[in-house]
């Protein structure tokens, strides 16, 4: 039969997850997802990840929170947001009657408040799984964040894959050693899959003032900018582990997105774009069907992993 | 709110590093309401990679102005766009300002420092639709850092203007041609656009004199719809002062929520 755009299967499966396309909004990035819909069809994405919550409101850092750089974007937003419980009486309802799969952001400045937020949402319906932040700096233990070694990450990703009834993605930070050695952690703890990159630690200079760019001098880079790096991870990773692994890193156009399937992700998050354009992330969806249809591809899921290295 | 991929450039106007762009786009420009804002696309590449917002600086059934100063990279290309080319563009965005029943009849000032001149236009044309009678009090650098006076003046709207070197008007800054202004007759309302250390004074003048006023803040933007949290200002709220986001609760405030940096 002739490959169509009407016949591809853009379909995936995480295996605890099936998403009609591999298509997600990256958190952070698409607010709690409501704030697009008068940019696209929310009902048209594979998933919505949405902005990291705490289990209190967050206040954030002072501005400037963003710095545009060479193709890409500084950002020290400092996970401000509104709570699990505004979260859950103001967005939750509406958002879940979309009928796309929602994943919430997990944050916590201790272990025992990321256990607090997902023992909140386990009581509500409606939510597909938990994607855990933990990059989040931790208060008791002078800042640090577990994401950054392999031991806190398998005591938090334990902790939270028991106090919880959902699946677990685990969000690695790139600003490690040795990536690959935390996606294991995280996999040895019982995490369902790993979603990476986060952002890149970074900074800009005014050098006229001499000061930072950003009231919080450091921040996290995203953008075209960050995506041969992230890439080049997800394939690390996606070798390595059994768990599906979720790319993202620069993700702009359908070929981006494609580009990190074949490094072996099941289905890619699409991030800074959502700030360019409100409808990239449905706009990809249309550039992967064409993609698929121009290369005779029925279905997606056959070029997952297909990097050829010989 | 609309997303306008391909609407045309009519006209450009120029003067040194600030541009004027006529723009070819109907339901921006009815919908539009003074003091919103839209995002435009300066590349089609990586780089700049964000939009960049801009002020209205006028609308009708046509489509929106808007009048912006070369301040960066991203206005700097934006100024090379030549009349014809096709923008990528959204909005309208934001609250704007406050058209109020109460102050029909009565003179309101428009204060506007530099670029933030910009939204004072639309705004005046408004006011004088709604029957209220605006005063508009226009400052920047020097004479060449004024053109809209001529536009103002065509429309037969009551204005001063203020430069810093004394090259045209009153000589001086423009807080401080107001505060002459505000010492003659005190207004119903202030409206101000400009550099946050001329809106701090202003804001302090309006409370000193009890004038109401609301005032356009500018912020670096990421998204422009709210999404990003990255435009905040301190803002009193109900519950304490807190990050408030310029684009979706603003850009324009009442006076009494903005705290001073």
């Amino acid at each position: 039969m002739a490959v169509t755009a009407k016949t591809i299967d853009l379909s995936v499966d995480l295996g605890f997850l099936g998403l009609r396309n591999p298509v997600l909004t990256a958190s952070g990035t698409f607010g709690y997802g409501l704030e697009f819909e008068p940019y696209l069809d929310l009902e048209k994405l594979g998933g919505i990840v949405v902005k990291g919550l705490f289990y209190k409101p967050r206040e954030g850092n002072p501005p400037p929170r963003l710095v545009e750089t060479a193709s890409g974007l500084i950002n020290a937003i400092g996970l401000q947001g509104v709570g699990v419980e505004a979260f859950v009486a103001k967005v939750l309802p509406k958002l879940r009657s979309i009928g796309t799969p929602i994943i919430v952001n997990v944050c916590g400045a201790d272990e025992d408040e990321y256990a607090a937020v997902v023992e909140y949402l386990d009581k509500q319906e409606g939510i597909a799984g938990y994607e855990l932040n933990i990059s989040c700096p931790n208060v008791k233990k002078e800042g640090l964040c577990p994401a950054l070694s392999p031991q806190p990450t398998f005591d938090l990703v334990k902790r939270i894959k028991a106090a919880s009834r959902r699946p677990l993605i685990t969000k690695l930070s790139p600003n490690v050693t040795s990536i690959v050695e935390i996606a294991q952690a995280a996999e040895e703890a019982g995490t369902d899959a790993v979603a990476l990159v986060n952002t890149f630690l970074a900074m800009a200079i005014d050098l006229e003032t001499r000061r930072p760019k950003l009231g919080n001098v450091y921040g996290g880079l995203s953008g075209p900018a960050i995506k041969p790096i992230a890439l080049r991870m997800v394939h690390q990773v996606a070798s390595r582990l059994e768990v599906p692994v979720i790319g993202m890193g620069g993700i702009m156009t359908g070929t981006d997105a494609l580009e990190f399937l074949v490094a072996g992700a099941s289905a890619v998050e699409v991030g800074t774009a959502s700030f360019v354009d409100p409808d990239a992330a449905a706009r990809i969806v249309d550039e992967i069907r064409r993609w698929c249809e121009a290369h005779g591809v029925a279905a997606v899921r056959d070029i997952i992993g297909t990097l050829k290295t010989t | 709110m609309t997303i306008e991929r391909n609407a045309r450039l009519r006209e450009v106007q120029s003067w040194g590093d600030l541009f004027r762009f006529t723009i070819e786009a109907p339901a921006m420009g009815q919908e539009a309401r003074p003091g919103q804002f839209v995002m435009v696309k300066v590349s089609d590449g990586a780089f700049p990679l964000l939009r960049r917002p801009l002020g209205i600086h006028d609308a009708n059934a046509g489509g929106i102005e808007l009048f912006f100063k070369v301040a960066g990279q991203g206005t700097g290309i934006l100024s090379q766009k030549k009349s014809g080319d096709r923008l990528d563009i959204i909005g309208p965005l934001g609250k704007g300002f406050t058209i109020s029943a109460a102050t029909k009849g009565k003179k309101v000032y428009l204060v506007g420092g530099g670029r933030g001149i910009a939204p004072l236009y639309f705004l005046a044309r408004e006011l004088v639709k709604a029957g209220t009678r605006p005063f508009v009090l226009y400052g920047g650098r020097c004479r060449t850092d004024i053109p809209l006076r001529d536009r103002f003046e065509k429309s037969g709207i009551e204005f001063l203007c203020s430069t810093d070197d004394g090259s045209f008007g009153f000589a001086g800054l423009v807080t401080e041609l107001a505060a002459i202004e505000l010492a003659k007759a005190k207004p119903a309302m202030i409206y101000a656009c400009g550099p946050d250390p001329m809106m701090k004074a202003l804001a302090s003048l309006a409370a000193k004199h009890d004038v109401p006023a609301e005032f356009s803040l500018e912020s670096i933007m990421g998204c422009g719809i709210g999404a990003c949290w990255g435009c905040v200002h301190r803002i009193r709220n109900g519950k304490g002062n807190g990050w408030v986001k310029i684009c979706e609760e603003g850009p324009v405030f009442p006076g009494e929520r903005i705290l001073w940096p």
